[in-house]
């Protein structure tokens, strides 16, 4: 057998590519996180973000097919593997206590699946316009970028270009409080989803030991929090009022 | 629980799992046991119950035992929906009736997992684990032709540490613990073992490639990293070495692929 | 009469196995894997046999009633496995463990047998360690050593308390190596219940597949039994509950002698019995006594109050007063008959009287109780389990239980039995361990027998058997004794009377230790012999054997090995009662000096007893095999 038969074929290959998987979704979903965060500064620094991941183009792509590909091949083995186990206990047990699995381990699949049903509703809401469309970015005004759009300080977009106005449509669809409310409860769920996950990730790659469990432990809760209340902070500031849309007059004036 | 040294005899309800053999109808009965001595041990309770059912011409309750001191991993019930029953790192032999209060109701059942078919009431087939050893979990040495024991000597931390491992009396309590029933801890106990040893080095890639493949196509589950296994481990035995193993299984995939293999010359006359 | 021929090869004691070896016949590779060999269990003998012999290329087919080969009582075993190793530097040799083992035999086994065992001691932890066996090592990643009884050297190699446990797997990974290879054929939930002999060859075995419950015939050029010891005569030992004496006294009734029964060895620290329900007695490792000091209280009122409370000057030392120079390390008949008399006296403790203390607490002060845990803690954590007390606090309380049985099925220096082509190994046999056996040589003997003796001279026989003349199952014999069986057990299942079989057995295990226990009298022994008798007719004819035999009926194994037991228990009784002497585990009270030690009579008792049946119902005959020292000099055992 080849690598690749040992690693699509096995228990535990099919667990590293979960793992694999794992970590390139939860490296996506920190840097959208970190990007989404600019919404905190002037509309600028989102737009102009927005704008600069569009003009990467080709390189956009390889980024969307890595991701789609990582998500397929997540929830292949997920699939698989729970399938797996469901036989691997035909008969139940009349009665079975949980000795020490934590909550968020036992929730994978439940948190898996709605974090699926949200990213789809994600991309269908900010990414096709699908929903809401009259406050989808390519409804909203054009916004003209006030300062240049920096990268590790070199200017990426420069002042005056028009852009998507992702600030507005990010504010506008989360006045919602339906759509609010869902957000927030997928991203708990995410973050309940990694509370295991990123902890079970080392386990599976082997680079876990009871030496330093608690310490991983601690890093990996602390991780969660900060992601939930970072991706709080959006839907929050907006239902409470500290997020308005900008007057839309500048960015009508542009068009 | 009563307390620890209490000898005030307990009456409580047994409510266990029956089933004449693998294919016939299984159901939960209970049998009342009055006057238990706290000093009693749990088999023994049952001996005491299979007696008594013996003598009103029922069949008694089938129960897998034999050394009933924790190491031959024989006996193997689940007690109120644990592996091996309330107690932290013991085997359902070494279960005391101290452990339970007056009144209490026990159910007890057979470990359940596909790999390890029912025979009869609580007695189930484990020889999957032995499967798993007969594919690989050995070290390939012809008798008589092992060089002084102390010519490789075995940094002590490795030597405990595959002790640790080695501790292992294969009773399946792993299996039963684990919600999607996976032998990853037996497995891995036997594949540390050897692997943390030099004398295992020589066929440490194929024991674990063969011994994992095994262990997959015997029908186990798959670990989801929730240690419900070493928690129910009557050896305590930890789930790090699932982490050993994984990476082990990982490090071996790879060269196994890649590594050239010698031309398969044979000697001359 | 049996032929009782011992084969001892000629020549100077440290000679004879290598010259035995290159004079025996010898199979060649081409041929071996024409002929079948029939391996019965698998513990440290039968699983290193059964690996050994299907790696020189025979056919092996191995039979175990437990569902795992790697369940045999043998990973019981805690303490350690000697080996003339010296290792420590401490003046061991092959020549001090060969002596130390003779002498701790009570000069009761075969020079020549132990001599060999201490030879092959040195092989046996090679292959271990190479097996991937982690014994205990020191800081520079050598091997360590502790002590064990009857010993001043340190040449017990261990693996924590679990030796037995990590040698039988050791044994077993080679086993089921050559299962995976093919070359051993396993039989896993299948109980040996009759021998079959045809020309007065053993050509095969009748087993019950305990699963099923069908009767199967397995024919083979020649049988090994490796099936342990009969301890569970006495019903309560430290053996696991399974272990029985079926496949050694069926063998005995197909013509086999058996050597030495009253041989048995009784344990002087087990946990004590704590109430009739009790299934099964707890062994505390030997290895205690390396630290532990035993003590009962001086006077009788001291009994019952608080092992604390009572002060240095009102403590007995006795092991240490009576063996100064090998004090708690005594060998076992010594230091467990040195418990029954301070509890005879009335000075033994715990609620029942029948228990003395092991005490921890200098050891503690010595080695901090962190020290302790680390060499004791899981046996410390046993002895809590069992009576929720904790042994760093109070002392244990301990009393002797039997543990091990010396005697077994007679076998010649090739490990044959009178009945060619029948071998046994191990615990089985009565070989090398005489009238009581020393800490850590049970293993080192099981695994000398698999590993390393039986793959020579099993040879011997085969290549005086023409391959291929193996007779086929369908021979009238063995279709006779698969009858047999049949018969026997719809008797079994047809008596419905109205006890459980474990009544018998308890009765049967009361009536051995008041009578042939720790102390043995002419009068005990006699009554004895009509108590059980008697006895086991009470059994066949009201034993209750419920179910059917067409299924897994854990009943009716029991049944089966209990009727075994109710006639060996006669025999022990009658080897005792003719043995008019004390020796080692066997102790007549007629026969000891003013101490109270053993007294043996090597003018008209050095010889084994090997007892050869003579059908149902009629008086065993008493054959004799002489014990000629040709090197050694018999003389009192002295372990002051
Ligand atoms: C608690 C305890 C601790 C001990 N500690 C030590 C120690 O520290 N050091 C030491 O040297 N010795 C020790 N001993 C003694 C030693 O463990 C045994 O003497 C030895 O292991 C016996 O090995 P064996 O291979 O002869 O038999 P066993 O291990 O008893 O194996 C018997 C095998 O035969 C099979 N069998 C039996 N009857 C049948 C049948 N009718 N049909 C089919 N299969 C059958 C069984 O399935 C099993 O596989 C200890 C013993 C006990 C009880
Ligand atoms: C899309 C739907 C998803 C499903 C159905 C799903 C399901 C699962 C399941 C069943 C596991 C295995 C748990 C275990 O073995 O213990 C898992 C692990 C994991 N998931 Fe997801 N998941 C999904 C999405 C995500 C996303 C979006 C991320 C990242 C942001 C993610 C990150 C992880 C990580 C890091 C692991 C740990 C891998 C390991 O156990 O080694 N998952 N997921
Ligand atoms: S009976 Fe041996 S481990 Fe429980």
């Amino acid at each position: 057998m080849n690598l690749a038969g040992r690693i699509f074929g096995s228990s535990i290959g099919r667990k590293v590519i979960m793992a694999i998987t794992g970590v390139i979704l939860t490296g996506f979903v920190i840097g959208h996180l970190v990007g989404n965060l600019q919404i905190f500064a002037e509309p600028d620094h989102i737009n102009g973000y927005g704008a600069f991941l569009h003009q990467l183009g080709p390189l956009l792509w390889v980024a969307r097919i890595v991701l789609i590909a990582s998500a397929v091949l997540h929830i292949w083995a997920a699939t698989v593997l729970t399938m797996e186990n469901h036989a691997a206990r035909d008969v139940k047990y009349g009665v079975k206590h949980t000795l020490r699995a934590t909550l968020s381990s036992r929730l994978m699949r439940v948190s898996g699946v709605v974090v699926l049903a949200f990213l789809i509703y994600h991309l269908a809401h900010f990414t096709l316009g699908f929903t809401q469309a009259a406050t989808f970015k390519e409804s909203l005004p054009l916004y003209t970028l006030g300062t240049d759009f920096k990268v590790a300080g070199f200017i990426t977009v420069r002042a005056g270009t028009p852009t998507f106005d992702v600030y507005n449509m990010v504010v506008l669809g989360f006045q919602k409080p339906v759509v609010s409310l869902f957000y927030i409860i997928a991203v708990g769920l995410l973050s309940l989803h990694l509370l295991h996950g990123a902890d079970s990730m080392f386990q599976t790659m082997g680079w876990r030991s009871e030496k330093w469990a608690g310490g991983l432990r601690k890093i990996v809760v602390l991780f969660c929090l900060v992601y939930f209340v970072g991706n709080l902070a959006i839907p929050g500031a907006v239902l409470l009022g500290k997020l308005q849309p900008h007057e839309p007059a500048r960015a009508a004036a542009t068009r | 629980m009563v307390a620890e040294n209490s000898t005030q005899p307990i009456s409580v309800t047994l409510r266990v799992w029956r089933q004449a053999g693998p294919a016939a109808p299984g159901k939960f009965v209970d049998y009342p046991a009055t006057n238990v001595s706290p000093h009693m041990s749990f088999l023994e309770l049952l001996d005491v119950v299979n007696d008594g059912l013996t003598l009103k011409g029922e069949e008694p309750i089938a129960f897998a035992h034999d050394c009933r001191e924790g190491i031959c991993g024989t006996c193997s019930c689940t007690i109120n929906g644990k592996p091996h029953g309330p107690g932290h790192g013991v085997a359902t032999c070494q279960i005391y009736m101290r452990a339970f209060s007056d009144g209490d109701v026990i159910i007890v059942e057979p470990f359940r997992a596909r790999a390890f078919p029912l025979v009869k009431d609580l007695v189930v087939d484990r020889s999957a684990f032995d499967q798993i050893i007969q594919a690989g979990g050995f070290i390939s040495v012809r008798t008589g032709a092992a060089p002084d024991a102390n010519s490789i000597p075995v940094p002590k931390g490795d030597a405990d540490l595959a002790m640790d491992a080695a501790a292992c009396i294969g009773c399946g309590a792993c299996v039963a613990a684990c919600k999607n029933a996976s032998a990853m801890l037996f497995v891995a106990a036997k594949v540390s073992q050897l692997g943390l040893l030099p004398q295992g080095q020589p066929e440490r890639d194929s024991r674990v490639l063969a011994m994992v493949g095994t262990m997959d196509a015997l029908g186990f589950g798959n670990c989801t990293n929730q240690y419900e296994c070493s928690a129910a481990c009557p050896k305590a035995i930890s789930h790090d070495f699932i982490a050993r193993m994984n990476r082990d299984y990982l490090k071996a995939s790879v060269r196994a692929s890649f590594k050239p293999a010698a031309s398969s010359a044979t000697g001359g006359a | 009469m049996a032929q009782l021929d011992s084969r001892i090869p000629a020549g100077p004691l440290a000679e004879k196995w290598r010259r035995h070896k290159t004079e025996i016949k010898l199979v060649n590779p081409a041929n071996k894997r024409k002929y079948e060999i029939i391996v019965v269990g698998a513990g440290l003998a039968g699983a290193s046999a059964a690996a050994t012999l299907a790696e020189l290329g025979y056919k092996v087919k191995s039979f175990v009633f437990h569902d795992s080969p790697r369940r045999a009582h043998s990973i019981a075993a805690q303490g350690g496995i000697n080996a003339a190793k010296n290792y420590q530097n401490d003046g061991d040799s092959v020549h001090r463990l060969f002596y130390d083992t003779l002498k701790g035999g009570d000069y009761r086994s075969r020079e020549a047998n132990v001599h060999r065992l201490a030879e092959v001691s040195v092989n046996i932890i090679d292959q271990c360690v190479a097996q991937g066996v982690p014994f205990a090592r020191e800081y520079g990643g050598l091997l360590a050593n502790r002590s064990f009884g009857g010993a001043q050297v340190s040449r017990t190699f261990y693996a924590r308390g679990q030796t037995g446990q990590q040698l039988l797997l050791g044994a077993y990974s080679a086993l089921s190596r050559m299962i995976g290879a093919g070359g051993v054929e396993m039989h896993t939930n299948s109980e040996m219940l009759d021998l079959v002999v045809i020309d007065g060859h053993a050509k095969g075995i009748v087993v019950r597949n305990l699963l099923t419950g069908a009767i199967e015939t397995y024919a083979a050029d020649a049988v090994i039994l490796a099936t342990g010891g009969y301890g569970n005569v006495f019903n309560l030992s430290t053996y696991a509950r399974g272990s029985n004496v079926t496949a050694s006294w069926r063998a005995y009734k197909r013509g086999a002698c058996f050597a030495n029964p009253c041989y048995t060895q009784i344990h002087p620290t087990c946990i004590p019995v704590s109430g009739d329900y009790q299934s099964k007695l707890t062994l505390m490792s030997e290895s205690l006594r390396n630290d532990g000091r035993i003590w009962a209280p001086k006077k009788k009122e001291d009994a019952k109050k608080d092992p604390n409370s009572i002060p240095e000057a009102d403590r007995d030392y006795y092991l240490e007063r009576m063996y100064p120079s090998f004090g708690n390390l005594a060998p076992r008949d010594i230091a467990s008959r040195a418990a029954k008399r301070v509890c005879d006296e009335g000075r033994g403790v715990g609620e029942t009287g029948l228990g003395v203390y092991l005490d921890f607490a200098d050891a503690i002060k010595r080695l901090g109780e962190a020290g302790v845990r680390e060499r004791y803690g899981n046996l410390f954590d046993i002895y809590h389990e069992i009576t929720a007390e904790s042994a760093y606090q109070v002392p244990m309380r301990i009393f002797p239980a039997v543990h091990y049985t010396m005697g077994g099925l007679w076998v010649d220096y090739n490990l044959m039995s009178n009945v060619p082509g029948l071998f046994v190994l191990g615990e089985a046999n009565f070989s090398d361990h005489g009238a009581n056996r020393l800490g850590a040589s049970a293993l080192m003997q099981g695994l000398a027998d698999g590993y390393f003796v039986i793959p020579y001279t099993i040879g011997d026989y085969l290549a005086g058997q023409k391959p291929g003349s193996r007779p086929s199952v369908d021979a009238p014999e063995f279709k006779a004794a698969a009858e047999n069986i049949r018969g026997m057990t719809e008797r079994f299942l047809q008596i419905k009377g109205k006890e459980p079989v474990s009544h018998y057995h308890k009765r049967l295990g009361k009536i051995l230790w008041e009578h042939c226990g720790m102390a043995r009298t002419r009068a005990t022994l006699t009554e004895a012999l009509k108590l059980i008798p008697a006895l086991r007719e009470e059994f066949w004819a009201n034993v209750k054997v419920p179910g059917s035999a067409d299924t897994l009926n854990q009943s009716l194994e029991q049944a089966g090995r209990v009727a075994d037991f109710l006639e060996l228990g006669e025999l022990l009784c009658l080897d005792a009662l003719t043995r008019e002497e004390s020796c080692g585990g066997h102790f007549r009270e007629e026969y000891q000096y003013p101490d109270g030690e053993c007294k043996r009579d090597d003018v008209n008792f050095a010889h084994v007893a090997a007892w050869e049946f003579q059908g149902a119902g009629k008086a065993p005959l008493r054959n004799i095999e002489p014990l000629n020292y040709e090197f050694t000099k018999m003389s009192v055992r002295n372990y002051k």
